[in-house]
């Protein structure tokens, strides 16, 4: 019987989204395989996350409870998560492809000397078989690919699936005896810098404002950007360009290289759309574009254009905005 | 102190690709420039190199066309020699690559191997943390700084919800991000010396890997759904009905 072993993620022992993401594609994935899933926790303290998970289907849901694993340091993690594949019989390890999947799940393939399919979009037949869908070269070609060791490593990109719906039913939780070694990792935790907002994250907002290179500023970012997702009630995002110049934090960075989202609403304002931003945001359900100009990439790909300087053509939108939500 | 960093060659992001006959691969006769991330990585050696008193090495695999990037992108920028392993790249999977690295890294033994955190055509972000795993060293992903402290690389590290430092014991793996630094342009007298740098050449079977298999394979290419342009609105009104009743969104 084969058996798909999910990593889980979790925030101030919160299961985060993308758990439940990665959870969708091991369904679908054991769907084609006839497999059952087991789901890991690894951490210190984290014995309500466990519990939280249990209403979604799987066998058992093992808790590596650990001072040592406090934080996500990749060789402690990806040792521990390897030994717990090993004792559930795990032939599929999968997380989110999240920094912390991206991070630590290539070093459980080695341990394992499992193949690792990144990022997957879909779980497809092939003419070999069960396999992956992932996108390569910013997603302008998908690439339908097969792992052809007995063990597979996978991540799965979270706005790609939907979150996994709970279905009842109980899973065993059972305590893992983990034994990190944090001291043969030569890893030390110094500290964590957290972007401080109370607005939702990106990878769980169903409305993304972000702004590009045109707001000029990180005046201009916030004067633009804040308002009208304040006035949506969703998450800020960012070009590259805008990040390299300091408009606002490195994790608002949407595209190849930064994050993939795909929410409901999706206004891109002054952002001009190169191929690499386009690759974070393009399946995103409809695409509202705010520029000078409608002629640039972002306007290819974009249902709505609106031509305007953002400084102006916002304010009016959130004022029309909050008269709408009032009238109910 | 020895730094080892890559040098991997990757079609520009602005080529039209074009899947070849066979469905798995992309015609190959495109542009090509150096990965930017390896750009920041080389950056970072060089910096990191000038703080230390390092020997910095660049590494490429590929056809014989990758010597170009490894003298023009790292050689030409100040990097002291490199290296070439000769291999069909479109047989490499990122478990062999790292392979590869492993074997290059036994032979040399460096300090510090600094990579791109990922290459901007197969996207799978996987190198570096495999060529870790498989050395037992530290690593440090995403770096977005790097200061060599004694015995230890401080790292700040560019993930989800903010920066994370770390400090990891050298030897250690360290992948660049794209806020690491700005990368130099070479002078025409760095292109110059480029020419006469020492660029090792290796066959695949110097290397004696265990194994030449890769573990991942391409089945099939195919193109994305594409999305078509929509309309432009005239003012914020008329956008507003669209979201509201058309597309329903707001």
């Amino acid at each position: 019987m084969s058996k798909i072993l999910v990593i889980a993620e979790y925030i101030d022992g919160v299961v985060k989204k993308a758990t439940l993401t990665t959870l969708d594609m091991a369904r679908q994935l054991a769907d084609k395989k006839g497999a059952d899933i087991d789901i890991a926790v690894l951490g210190s303290n984290i014995g309500g996350v466990a519990s939280a998970l249990t209403g979604y289907g799987a066998g058992t849901i093992y808790v590596a409870d650990h001072a040592e694993l406090e934080h996500a340091l990749a060789p402690t993690w990806a040792k521990v998560i390897a030994d717990i594949a090993e004792e559930a019989g795990a032939d599929v390890i999968a997380a989110s492809a999240s920094t912390l999947g991206k991070d630590i799940l290539p070093r459980v393939a080695a341990r394992l000397e499992a193949g690792m399919a990144s990022d997957v979009v879909a779980v497809v037949d092939t003419d070999d078989g069960p396999g992956f869908r992932r996108p390569m070269w910013a997603g302008a070609l998908l690439a339908d690919v097969v792992i052809d060791t007995d063990t597979w490593v996978v991540t799965a990109r979270g706005s790609a699936f939907d979150a996994a719906p709970a279905t009842g039913g109980e899973s065993t939780i059972e305590s893992f005896a983990a034994e990190p070694g944090l001291g043969a990792s030569r890893t030390r935790f110094v500290k964590f810098d957290g972007t401080k907002s109370d607005r939702p994250t990106l990878d769980e907002a169903d409305i993304v404002v972000a702004g590009g290179r045109g707001l000029k500023s990180a005046d201009g970012f916030a004067q633009a950007v804040e308002p009208l997702a304040d006035a949506v009630g969703g998450a800020i995002g960012a070009s590259r360009a805008a990040v390299d110049d300091g408009f606002c934090p490195n994790d608002y960075q949407i595209g190849q290289t930064g994050k993939v989202v795909a929410p409901q609403l999706y206004f891109a304002v002054a952002i001009s759309g190169a191929i690499q931003h386009l690759a974070g945001m393009k399946n995103s359900k409809v695409i509202v574009a705010i520029n000078t100009r409608d002629d640039e990439p972002i306007n290819k790909v974009a249902d709505y254009s609106l031509v305007g300087d953002a400084f102006t053509v916002i304010p009016e939108l959130c004022e029309k905005i909050a008269a709408l939500k009032a009238a109910g | 102190m020895k730094i080892l960093v890559t040098a991997k060659r990757v079609t520009d992001p602005n080529a039209k690709l074009v899947i070849d006959d066979d469905g798995s691969w992309i015609d190959d006769d495109v542009e090509y420039i150096l990965n930017p991330f390896c750009e920041n990585a080389v950056e970072a050696a060089l910096q990191i190199a000038s703080d230390n008193d390092a020997e910095t090495i660049a590494i490429g695999i590929g056809d014989e066309e990758v010597q170009r990037y490894i003298r023009q992108g790292a050689l030409a920028r100040g990097v002291d020699r490199g290296i070439h392993v000769d291999a069909e790249e479109q047989e490499l999977d990122s478990d062999l690559i790292a392979k590869i690295l492993k074997a290059v890294v036994e032979r040399e033994e460096p300090d510090m191997v600094l990579l791109g955190k990922q290459a901007v055509d197969g996207d799978s972000n996987q190198v570096g943390q495999l060529l870790a795993e498989m050395l037992g060293w530290p690593q440090a992903t995403f770096a977005s700084e790097v200061k060599v402290e004694g015995a230890e690389a401080i790292v700040t590290r560019e993930v989800d919800g903010g920066l994370e430092t770390l400090a990891v014991t050298l030897p250690a793996v360290i992948t660049a991000d794209l806020r690491l630094n700005d990368p130099r342009y070479a002078s025409l007298a760095g292109i110059m010396k480029a020419k006469k740098k020492p660029l090792e050449e290796l066959e695949l079977d110097d290397l004696e890997l265990d194994d030449e298999e890769p573990k991942v394979r391409v089945v099939k290419l195919h193109e994305p759904a594409g999305r078509s342009a929509g309309v432009v609105v005239a003012d914020v009104d008329e956008l507003l009905q669209k979201l509201t009743t058309e597309a329903r969104v707001l």
